[in-house]
Formats: structure tokens, sequence, C-alpha cells
């Protein structure tokens, strides 16, 4: 859109013809930081449109959005009823449990499908008008937060009605060999960073994945295909304390290998962990902090090469 | 000051979904642009060498025929395709107008259509919220504004798309053909609407094949054939080489005495365009 006038002019100039001097390329890594800039200050487009998108999926419903919280409740509700006995656990602390970890799912898998798909959906106008490539990649990171706080509200009421069982110190998700856990209190206020973190990595995997997904349609159909698999690899309907309480002379050995080399886990621990009172641990910050450095390199690199070409592809 | 300069600048399309092999036959027609096929992906060569610069109060008219390149031509002032090879820059806020109907929802309210439609034209809530009555009166909707954009006729959504579109205080304004279907009672009030929108822009390119809203908006002209400039100079000159006549001996009468000019077809033939 605007940029700035680099022309060093050492002729006359014939009216109608181009001055001489290079012409910024499309490829440079300033194109690429002004899209991310103009991309972030359109925030009235973005945020109205990401609004709208939540305002047109419920359209003409009676309860509207209202939707979205209780498809959340009753999954929720029925998931951590069943699986809370399955697995010998207190309904009082795996509800809260499993309630946090599916907000928290919905919010990251939609990161990874709908980012996939932020540039093919927003094809007619990507082809029309001007914008910088960021405003649909805040569209959809801004209308996942919009779904996301409100699933919140059905963790409140949880939280509401289980809030004994979760302050109290030492309590654990599973009754036999379960890890005993802090309980509630004020070092809960470390979700805030970590949703803003989720945001902050949210916003480079929809870029990422939203360039690659439209030179390479079969991106879409291998997160699809993968989804599933990632939600039940992810301890999510399940505790790393079941996985270590079944081999207790080893702490579950090699077996933690399978939930930690899968980022996902890292991603739900460092918000799940503390707003239900968890041992928090720090090593999931660093897994977290490579994975926004390094996916942020990639994204800004990704998009100086390719930011030009989305609008050839879709 | 406003500015567009584009140099040597190529614009090509891969066709990913096309099979390579049957395209691989290099394709002769006279429509569209080059078909190159040194590559593996089919790629069409929608502008090749493309250089030109649009100063502040230009006012340029592309002509040419189907597929030659002028919707691409205006997607690529606009910086909707940046060039393959060569280079582009632009200077100041472009107001692209290509189709009436992008950025319309369906399910949402004329009045929230103006909104969503301002906002992607670079206006601000504020701002639009200020036109929003202007709009209003001028497209004649009165309580439609309330419903939803299905409930409205194909003209109706012209009216709601002029309106905003002409609304605005563009910096450069792109102008595609395709603005001009609506009846045409409603088209003297929105050719007016367009004349002042033109008259407000820095600088304007209008691709169109009717020669009276181009005799009457711009002053230059670009002939484009399959991909690359065939002529540019004065609008007369390039429209006289385009059509084989002098636009002025075809001009109906009633657009005649809106120009100005002495016409030559008696008075109540009506338009030809």
């Amino acid at each position: 859109m605007h940029t700035i006038s680099t022309l060093t002019s050492d002729q006359p100039e014939e009216p109608g013809a181009v001055p001489p001097g290079r012409l910024p390329a499309s490829r440079s890594f300033r194109r690429a930081f002004d899209d991310l800039r103009a991309g972030v200050a359109a925030r009235e487009l973005w945020s109205h449109l990401g609004w709208q998108d939540i305002k047109q999926r419920y359209r003409r419903s009676v309860l509207g959005p209202l939707w979205i919280t209780i498809s959340m409740a009753v999954t929720a509700f029925a998931l951590g009823l069943l699986y809370s006995q399955l697995f010998q656990a207190d309904i009082a602390t795996f509800l809260p449990y499993i309630t946090v970890g599916l907000i928290t799912w919905h919010f990251l898998i939609g990161c990874l499908q709908e980012g996939s798909n932020a540039f093919i959906e927003n094809e007619d106008m990507i082809k029309h008008l001007p914008a910088p490539l960021t405003v649909y990649a805040l569209r959809t990171v801004w209308r996942l937060m919009i779904m996301f706080v409100h699933n919140l509200i059905v963790y409140v009421v949880i939280l509401a009605i289980f809030f004994p069982a979760l302050a109290q110190p030492g309590y654990t998700i599973i009754e036999e060999g379960g890890i005993p856990q802090p309980g509630l209190n004020v070092t809960a206020l470390m979700a805030v960073p970590a949703f803003g973190a989720l945001a902050l990595n949210g916003l480079w995997v929809v870029l990422l994945l939203g360039i690659t997904s439209t030179r390479f349609r079969d991106v879409p159909q291998v997160i699809a295909a993968v989804s599933s698999l990632l939600f039940f690899m992810t301890p999510i309907v399940w505790s790393i304390d079941i996985l270590a309480a079944k081999f207790p002379e080893t702490g579950g050995g090699w077996r933690q290998y399978l939930y930690e080399f899968n980022p996902v886990y890292h991603f739900l621990e460092i918000i799940r962990a503390p707003m239900i009172g968890n041992v928090q641990s720090l090593h999931h910050w660093f897994v977290v902090g490579g994975f926004t450095v390094v996916g942020w390199l990639l994204t800004v690199v990704v998009m100086r090469n390719y930011r030009s070409r989305v609008s050839y592809w879709v | 000051m406003v500015s567009i300069d584009v140099r040597n600048a190529y614009v090509d399309f891969p066709i990913f979904d096309a099979k390579t092999r049957s395209l691989k036959k290099k394709v002769l027609g006279k429509v569209g642009g080059k078909i190159g096929t040194d590559s593996k992906v089919p790629i069409i060569e929608a502008l090749q060498d493309i250089t030109m610069s649009i100063h502040e109060g230009d006012r340029v008219g592309l002509v040419g025929h189907n597929g030659s390149g002028k919707s691409t031509l205006l997607r690529l002032l606009s910086g909707i395709y940046e060039p393959t090879r060569g280079s582009s820059r632009i200077v100041g806020r472009v107001a692209p107008v290509f189709d009436l109907g992008i950025g319309m929802d369906n399910e949402i309210s004329g009045y929230e259509n103006i909104m969503i439609r301002g906002l992607y034209l670079g206006m601000t809530r504020k701002q639009m919220q200020k036109r929003v009555d202007d709009i209003a009166e001028f497209t004649e909707l009165g309580n439609y504004l309330q419903m939803p954009l299905r409930a409205y006729s194909t003209g109706m959504r012209v009216r709601l798309a002029l309106g905003v579109v002409t609304s605005i205080n563009p910096e450069i304004l792109l102008l595609d053909e395709g603005i001009g279907a609506v009846d045409s009672a409603f088209m003297n009030k929105a050719r007016n609407r367009l004349v002042d929108l033109v008259k407000r822009s820095g600088a304007l390119v209008f691709a169109s094949h009717q020669d009276e809203l181009l005799l009457e908006l711009c002053t230059s002209a670009v002939w484009l054939d399959e991909g690359h400039v065939r002529q540019r100079g004065s609008l007369r000159e390039v429209l006289t080489a385009y059509k084989g006549k002098d636009p002025y001996e075809s001009i109906g009468a009633e657009a005649a005495k809106r120009l100005g000019i002495e016409s030559s077809t008696p008075v109540g033939s009506g338009y030809t365009s």
C-alpha cells in the first residue's frame, strides 16, 4: 500500500516517463514487516470481520453465539463424566481438568485448521483489495479468541461449582497414585501471559500455514487427517498421572516421551496448569518460547519470499 | 503527491491444476495472454513488459479486447499483484473498484454492509458513520437498509455498492468495467456521483468498453493488446486507432450534449457504445 520513495533522480524527467532509479523489490524483509505493521494497524477491519464471522455462523438461531458455550458445556460434561469413571478419578477435579483442556484444544486446533484455510477462504478479497495479508490472519486469530472467551464461561461455571476441591492444596486428579497438585492460588494469574503466548503463536501458525496452503492444497487435508490423532495423543481426556500410575516403578519411563515430544502438550500445559491449580513447570515455557522464536523467524522468511505470491496462488 | 510507477513489469500466472501435457502445445489465439511452456507448471503471461507512470491529475482510460489484460493491469496498479519480473511502486491510498459485489455479505443488513465495504476501502468506522445518511439518501433504499442483503434485488445491490463506493475520498481511483448495470433513471444520478468521485480523486485509471463514459471521465488512454501496451496517447487518438473510427462520430446526441461537443448523429438516436 504505502511505500516510500527511494528514487535517486539524476536525469531530467520527461513528462509521462518513468523516473530513473531502482524501485523497491517485492521480496524484502521490509515489505514483510510493512505487511505485519499495516495489518495490525487495520484493527477496525479485522476485529469487525472476526466478529462478523461469529455472528454470521449463528445468524437466525435463537441462542446465537451462546451455542458455542452450550456445545462446549455438553461435551465437557459428558466426556468428563465418562473418563473420570474410566480412570477412577474424582469428578470434582477431573471435570475442570477436561474442560480447560478442551477449551484450549479448540483454540489450538482452530489455529491449525482454520489457519490453513485463512487465505483460501478470503480468495475474493485478496484478489480485489490490496489489504495486507496479516489482516486475514488476524481475522482468523481474533475469531478463535472470541470463541475461546465464549467457552471460558463454561470454565467459570465449573470453577464456581468445584472451587473447594480445586483450591485444596495437595489434591490429585486421579484417586490412586496421582501427582499431588498445589491447588488454585495466586499463580493462576500465569494463565494471562500464557494466553498471550498462545495468541502470538497462533498468528505465526496462521500466516505460515495460510501461505503454504494456498500453494499446496494438500496441507489443509493433512491437518484435517491428523487432527483427531493429535487429540487422542495429547493429554486432554487422559492425564499424565494415569500413565505414570500404571508404571509406578519407573514413573512412566519411556512412555513420557509420548507426550513430551508433542508440542501441543506444552502449549496446553502453560495455560491449563495455572487455571486448575496444577504443578506449573518452567520447561513448558521453554518449549513454547522456542517455538515462538523459531516459528516467527521461519514465518518472516516465508513472508519475505512468498507474501507477494499469495494473490497469484489463491 | 500520489503516483504509480511500473517498470518492465510482467505478471505471470502459474496454472497449477491445468493438465500440463495438453497445454504443452503452444496455444495461439487472439484471446488471452501468451501461455509460456518452458516450466513444469504452465504459465500465463498476462502482462508483458509494462512500463507506465501515473501522476496526480492523470485520468487514464484502458481499452482493449476481452482478455487483453485490462483487469490484470488494474490489479497490478493497485498492488494486489506485485510484478513477477520488473518492479512497481505505489505512493498513496488506492481505492480499487473492480467488482461491486465484493465485500458484500448476503446475511447482514445493508447498513452493516456499508460499514464493512467502507472499512475495506480504507475508511475508518467514524468516517463511514458520517456518510451513512448520505448513502441512504442516494440509494433510495429507505427501510430496506435494515434488511439482510439477500432480500435485495440485483439492481438494489448495485445501488448500495455504488453508493458506498462513490462516497469515499480516494487518492488513486481504479475503476473496472461493469459499473453501469442499473436502470437509466438511476444511472444518470450515479453518473453524476461518479463524475464527482473522479473529480475528488487524485488520479484515475478506468477500464471500460463504453466510449461515452471514457470520454466523460478520461483524458488520456492506453490500449492493451495480448498483455502489452499497443498504443498510448490522448483518449481520442487511442480510441480512433482501437475502434478504427473517431469516437466522436458515433456518439449519442444526449451524451454529446453533456460533453459539450457537436454531434453528427441526429437527436433522439440514443446511445451507442
